[in-house]
């Protein structure tokens, strides 16, 4: 039994290690199907994890704290939009320069919130699933974010392939001047598209420094932004494996924590670098199939679109 | 067209439309008016499938199933065979501007315009498609066919209109009409016939392809089957066949993109070269026109003098590592001398020039390297009379001077005008070469929809 309980306590860990980056990918994911490359996923996270820990730690409220969050990184987004869609910046330099801005704009925000804590409120109690034993604990152990996380991806999937609109989208990042010449508006699809990714960074960032740690530390979000833009690339545009590298990277994550505690002599550094190489290096192998990758990119990626 | 599909905006004068002045401010407008564009230039998404690219442009809220039992309903019923779950990037051009009619055709449209819409069609399959066409126009629909097709004009249409530079020169009954008379009006000169001349009769085997086969590599892709072709020296064969069987792949092995394992699968000048990449048959004396000419046969952006060094063998224009402008302009000056480019300047970018232009600059960039081997596809695609008729008459005085030339075209006009020899492909296969005379249109059609072999009772299409 408690050895299934150890186990259960690593899935746990693992699903929660790995939900920032699924917030994260699935938002760049439909931004860059519409053909906008964000490379400020990192900047936005930031922004969105130290305004969702300074409303939550005034207000006392992490829900309220979540969503200015997630406001806070689609205004960071509706700049870059603005920037790279109405005036036509280039989306490389744009983007490097929003992370560049954000990691500012946060350590300011955060600055009189170092070393405060959030009060953790206790865990989701869900009738009927809580009786189940191993299935309860692990449902239990979850934070509710995850949950929505989860119900997210399969909605991004479905308005992707399944949807009218998700159709719309990724004809517009496959070839906007067909969209164009059928009567999209190529720029309204991106601006929504890119506020979207936004938002969702901006959710990411919060779950770090409200439910994950909840402290604000500067520079929190430790590389996971760009984690999230090159798994969403290695994913090959793919919401299944986008999933599937973020658990992986949660996993790695979890399991150098234990190395770490178990003292076997390694470097902390190395360890805290594992889950970056191990999730790059396995979606590289995966995804080595040049002729699916070349179907799935969006061929207009960051190629700004001139009515 | 553009301005009625309301992708263009006129800068005077008005639509009437049902009798009504109309401003047709969007494609969108266009077709809730009823105005239906099979464009030249496709408007279809590669990344998206044929079913995915028809349900963009239908009405709200139809259903998966029920649109994909209508494409294949539709698809059979005018022999436009498609499969809905394909995904249109894997698609030829072809292919692909069969996804554009049947889209349109699904709307049901009052005005139907058609921008050169037979070239990828057989012979049979125009039939069928003009007899539908007919068909749509006694049922009360307009049709705006656009074409440079004078014997289809001539066949198809109640009035022509002769537009040359953007003016209107003619307003004609093209029954009453000849091809020359309505050519005359077209170009305004008379239209230079093409003299085949003599060939050279060199009789050597300058290319063979041998036994190859090859598997597809993406999911629609052909697989060959056991090609065998001879080019001799002094002679143009044609292979006619509507694209996507295996056309792409047969250039592939031959220009070098694609290798064999088994050298002996092509030989040029009697080198076994199956195994050598592009570069190394360039020096065998092998040049390739593709098909695509922006992207492949150029770089967009590159100005012609860029463009002129990029197949050139380097050695002529490197000293000490370090290319010679100089020279390399030089070059380029000559090929837009030579082959009539125009602007005539070589500073101008690939994709600023016409389509026309670009490939008589691209072929005349291959041909100023004194090749021996020249392979074609689709030389003349998409170009206006004038153009195509001074693309083929470089083709045939290169061939009077002892060159082996294959042509890869949809455009069987063509193939019978230009070639000595005709060899057909259909679904990976080849057919055996004819010689041009002891053809016919109707044997070549049979075997370009894949008579000789056993076919699936609606795969034929035509």
């Amino acid at each position: 039994m408690a050895e299934i309980n150890f186990i259960v306590i690593l899935l746990i860990a693992t699903v929660t290690a790995a939900t920032p980056l699924m917030l994260a990918s699935l938002g760049e994911l439909v931004a860059e199907r519409s053909g906008v490359l964000n490379l400020g996923v990192e900047g936005m996270m930031l922004v969105g994890a130290s305004v969702a820990f300074a409303v939550a730690a005034s207000s006392g409220s992490l829900l309220l704290g979540t969503v200015c969050g997630a406001l806070a990184g689609a205004l960071m987004s509706l700049v870059f939009a603005f920037l790279t869609l109405s005036c036509m910046a280039n989306q490389v330099a744009t983007g490097l320069a929003l992370t560049i801005f954000g990691i500012g704009v946060s350590a300011y925000i955060g600055s009189g919130f170092t070393g405060v804590s959030l009060e953790v409120s206790g865990p989701l109690v869900v009738p009927f699933i809580s009786d189940v034993t191993i299935l309860g604990t692990f449902l239990l152990g979850l934070e509710p974010l995850t949950y929505v996380t989860i119900v997210l991806f399969f909605c991004v999937r479905w308005f992707l392939y399944k949807s009218r609109p998700g159709l719309m989208l990724r004809a517009v990042g496959d070839v906007p001047d067909a969209a164009h010449a059928i009567g999209f508006s190529v720029l309204g699809v991106r601006y929504l598209a890119v506020m979207f990714g936004g938002a969702m960074a901006g959710v990411a960032g919060a779950f770090l420094s409200v439910y994950y740690t909840p402290v604000w530390v500067e520079n929190m979000t430790a590389g996971r932004g760009w984690i999230a833009v090159a798994l969403v690339v290695f994913a090959a545009w793919n919401p299944t494996r986008i999933m599937f590298g973020a658990l992986l990277f949660g996993g790695v994550t979890i399991l150098q924590f234990h190395i770490q505690s178990a003292n076997l002599g390694i470097p902390t550094q190395f360890l805290t670098m594992l889950p970056y190489a191990a999730t790059i290096a396995v979606l590289v192998i995966i995804s080595s199939d040049r002729a699916r990758i070349l179907l799935n990119t969006p061929a207009s990626l960051a190629v700004p679109f001139r009515p | 067209m553009k301005v009625i599909y309301g992708v263009a905006r006129p800068d005077a004068g008005t639509i009437l439309w049902e009798g009504k002045p109309e401003v047709v401010g969007s494609p969108a407008y266009a077709r809730r008016l009823g105005i239906g564009m099979v464009f030249q230039h496709f408007s279809v998404f590669p990344a998206l499938t044929v079913l995915e690219n028809i349900l963009l442009l239908s009405p709200k809220g139809t259903r998966r199933q029920e649109l994909a039992a209508r494409i294949s309903e539709l698809s059979q019923e005018y022999g436009l065979p498609v499969n809905p779950d394909a995904t249109v990037g894997m698609l030829s051009v072809g292919e692909r501007q069969r996804v554009e009619i049947v889209r349109c055709l699904l709307q049901e449209p009052k005005l139907l315009i058609l921008d050169e819409p037979t070239s990828v069609l057989t012979p049979q399959a125009i039939q069928e498609l003009f007899v539908m066409l007919t068909r749509l126009a006694d049922a009360g629909h307009s049709i705006l066919y656009i074409s440079h097709k004078l014997h289809e004009i001539r066949q198809l249409c109640d009035t022509a209109t002769i537009l040359r530079h953007g003016k209107v020169v003619a307003t004609v009954d093209p029954r009453q009409e000849t091809d020359a008379s309505l050519a005359h009006h077209m170009l305004g000169t008379l239209v230079p016939s093409l003299s085949k001349g003599t060939s050279a009769e060199s009789g050597a085997q300058r290319l063979i392809v041998e036994s190859l086969s090859r598997r597809a590599e993406t999911v629609h892709g052909v697989d060959l089957e056991n090609i065998n072709l001879t080019v001799f020296g002094g002679e143009i064969l044609g292979i006619a066949g509507i694209t996507g069987n295996g056309q792409a792949e047969l250039l592939e092995a031959v220009s070098g993109e694609w290798q064999s394992p088994s050298a002996r699968n092509v030989c040029i000048d009697g080198t076994a070269a199956a195994r050598l990449g592009v570069t190394r048959r360039r020096r065998l004396g092998l040049v390739y026109i593709p098909e695509e000419r922006l992207g492949q046969g150029s770089v967009p952006g590159m100005s012609l003098v860029k463009n002129g060094l990029l197949t050139v063998q380097v050695g002529k224009f490197v000293r000490w590592g370090v290319i010679r402008m100089d020279a390399v302009r030089q070059f380029a000056s000559k090929c837009i001398e030579e082959f009539d480019v125009r602007p005539a300047t070589y500073a101008i970018s690939a994709e600023a020039l016409s389509g026309g232009n670009l490939q008589k600059f691209i072929v005349g960039r291959e041909l100023l390297q004194a090749p021996g081997v020249v392979v074609a596809a689709q030389p003349t695609w998409g170009l206006d009379v004038g153009a195509a008729q001074s693309i083929r008459q470089i083709l045939l005085k290169l061939r009077a001077s002892g060159v082996a030339i294959l042509v890869i075209s949809e455009d069987l006009d063509e193939l019978l005008e230009l070639c000595d020899r005709i060899a057909v492909m259909a679904n990976g296969r080849i057919s055996e070469a004819r010689a041009v005379g002891e053809t016919s249109i109707a044997e070549i059609g049979r075997l370009m929809s894949g008579e000789h072999e056993p076919v699936p009772a609606n795969a034929a299409g035509a």
